[in-house]
């Protein structure tokens, strides 16, 4: 039993930082319709960015803040510079131009940072505390840290002006132009948001998966998962996802494990979690595009 | 075809040919190992001339290509290595076994459009490395250590170095399946493909069945990228899981876009080009590090990435493309 708890906390836990990743994600598509395939590197290169702070001698949570911004400024530069120009491209130049920076922040990481593992340190005391062994501080203090985000998020697009600006340009960009809504500019935020609650994932799983050019290339595909299973234009919908997606993999582990010590059958195990994560996107993507809490889109033809 | 460019691709084929039997004049020129890297390029080519039939011809989205590549790598390894089947026997079985795998994939894929296609396929190719290591395929794909093959053997007592018939092999195989794709383009099939790509609801309103079309497309464009992965495991004796992860999708996206989206010409020089770049990037890093005393490792997905976001906004139509637009423009100036 305490097993089985320990899995769910712990499924909460990755799925908090799912859940990051799949709101940055549905932040771009949103707004922009597009499907950023960089967005788990982008978020990996800034937690590089926060390794070096550190390294040089700044406190976790000073070059936390720090890199967010620097992420801020490095998504809205990117919108600016290299998507703007594309605005009426085809789809396939739009995927293309994401994979030529998945490339180049991958490649640029492991060039500048070597690609050896780098441990990452955990702002969060060692203590036992709380909910015996059942939950360990840092899982806690990754959900707490990300919960605050999502809170702040909230309360930003909810209740203040330009988060109702950011909401008008995404969803209805001619009428929120005419009320005079600098509709280019909200979208270039909204690709600094995203790769600012991008990078605060980064940063907080860094402690559990290790610094490495890889790291986020599983957890981006679980961020698809949730998102999609949340419905991919549904911010909180991705989020629900990303904890519902979070669970589901622990429990998929557990079962095959508990399988496995039932009957000595080995069918699935914690070397099948992409797999997982490949089944449940196709699997959304055929029967249910529209996820659990997305709008199902009608097309005139 | 054109009889001019017929011409021009048949002297291309001569000079294929004839060049490595000079090996004995030039033997500095026309080394094995270079007739071995022209060999990994023509595996490329025909990599990402699978990719191109689905992407450039039928207007479908792939990002997991290396999927295919990787399920015509092992298929032809298991086979060598289990049933002990001859390197070129191979080859029809990769195809078929990929064709059905691709036929299969082709058929969720037919409710996705676009972006979402893009995130199956990359999906896919995440997930491919892991799937090949799974426990119950174990005895079957070695797990993570990969299997060790042997290099194909000069026949009938030919006398070539075993990379000089490598070359051949791979030369044959590659005019071979690029004759057939020409052919099936120029016919009724092909052009059924193409309206599927530029009108899709016209097509289907003509009579054409899209979706037979579109998941047969599909299981051929795996078959032959599932080709060029058999090819690559009998020429580089060895498959392993890790080599099949995401970047190898994402080295057929650069040649395809490099070459150019719809070009069959394009495809070789797609081929050619990754396998150049990935090949010179360690020569460049030590460079770097050597003769500017730089602490920094370029790596070959530097220079993809760059150079994928400037072909899209410099030459959207990829080298080939490019090239001819500039000679349109030359002759046009000079008429």
């Amino acid at each position: 039993m305490e097993q089985f708890l320990q899995q769910i906390a712990s499924g909460l836990a990755n799925g908090a930082i799912y859940a990051c990743v799949a709101l940055a994600l549905v932040m771009i598509y949103v707004s922009t319709d597009h499907i950023n395939f960089a967005q788990g590197e982008m978020a990996m290169f800034s937690t590089y960015i926060s390794w070096q702070l550190m390294d040089w001698g700044m406190s976790f949570w000073l070059a936390f803040i720090l890199t967010v911004l620097i992420s801020f400024a490095m998504g809205v530069l990117i919108e600016r510079l290299i998507l703007r120009p594309l605005h009426n491209a085809p789809v396939l130049s739009i995927i293309v131009v994401f994979i030529g920076l998945l490339a180049i922040f991958n490649s640029m990481a492991g060039a500048f940072w070597s690609y050896l593992i780098k441990e990452f340190p955990s702002p969060f005391p060692k203590a036992e505390f709380g909910i015996a062994g059942v939950i360990g501080p840092h899982q806690l203090g990754v959900v707490l840290v990300t919960l605050i985000v999502l809170g702040l998020l909230f309360v930003f697009f909810r209740y203040t002006p330009l988060g109702l600006a950011m909401r008008a340009a995404a969803q209805n960009p001619q009428m929120a132009r005419l009320v005079g809504v600098r509709v280019d500019w909200m979208l270039a935020l909204g690709w600094g948001l995203a790769a600012s609650v991008g990078a605060v994932a980064g940063i907080m799983v860094a402690h559990i998966v290790y610094l490495e050019p890889n790291m986020m290339g599983g957890i981006l595909l679980y961020a698809f998962a949730s998102a999609l299973v949340g419905g991919i234009s549904n911010p909180a919908g991705a989020v629900a996802g990303g904890f519902i997606v979070g669970i589901l993999e622990n429990m998929v582990a557990y079962a095959g494990n508990q399988i496995e010590k039932a009957t000595g059958v080995y069918i699935i195990g914690n070397g099948e979690k992409l797999t997982v994560a490949l089944i449940i996107v196709i699997f959304v993507l055929t029967v249910k595009p529209a996820g659990l809490f997305g709008r199902v889109v009608v097309r005139r033809v | 075809m054109a009889a001019s460019s017929k011409k021009w691709v048949l002297g291309v084929i001569a000079l294929a040919v004839l060049v490595p039997l000079l090996q004995p004049v030039f033997p500095e020129v026309v080394s094995d190992y270079r007739l071995f890297l022209v060999s990994t390029m023509i595996i490329a080519a025909i990599a990402v001339l699978g990719l191109n039939l689905l992407t450039g011809f039928n207007g479908q989205f792939s990002l997991g290509h290396g999927a295919f590549y990787a399920v015509g790598a092992y298929t032809a390894a298991i086979l060598m290595d289990k049933l002990n089947v001859p390197y070129w026997a191979t080859i029809p079985a990769a195809a078929i076994v990929c064709f059905i795998v691709g036929y299969l994939f082709g058929l969720p894929a037919l409710k996705l459009e676009g972006h979402y296609l893009a995130l199956a396929t990359f999906a896919l190719a995440l997930a491919v490395p892991q799937i090949l290591k799974y426990k119950w395929l174990e005895g079957l794909t070695g797990g993570v250590q990969g299997i060790v093959l042997m290099k194909p053997e000069v026949p009938f007592g030919l006398p070539l170095s075993e990379d000089q018939w490598l070359y051949y092999f791979c030369l044959l195989v590659m005019i071979v399946l690029f004759w057939g794709a020409a052919n099936m383009l120029n016919s009724r099939s092909g052009r059924a493909m193409m309206a599927i790509r530029d009108q899709y609801l016209a097509a289907d309103t003509m009579g054409i069945d899209t979706a037979l079309y579109k998941t047969v497309t599909f299981g051929i464009s795996a078959a032959y990228t599932g080709i060029a992965g058999a090819l690559s495991a009998s020429a580089i004796a060895f498959v392993a899981p890790d080599s099949f992860g995401i970047f190898l999708s994402i080295k057929f996206l650069i040649g395809l876009v490099v070459g150019g989206i719809g070009s069959l010409f394009g495809s070789v020089l797609g081929g050619i080009f990754y396998v150049l770049v990935d090949n010179s990037a360690q020569s460049l890093t030590q460079f770097i590090r050597n003769d500017l005393g730089l602490p920094f490792d370029l790596s070959a997905y530097t220079v993809f990435g760059v150079l994928l976001i400037a072909i899209i906004y410099l030459m959207p139509m990829g080298i080939a493309g490019g090239l001819y637009m500039a000679y349109r423009k030359l002759r046009g100036v000079r008429a």
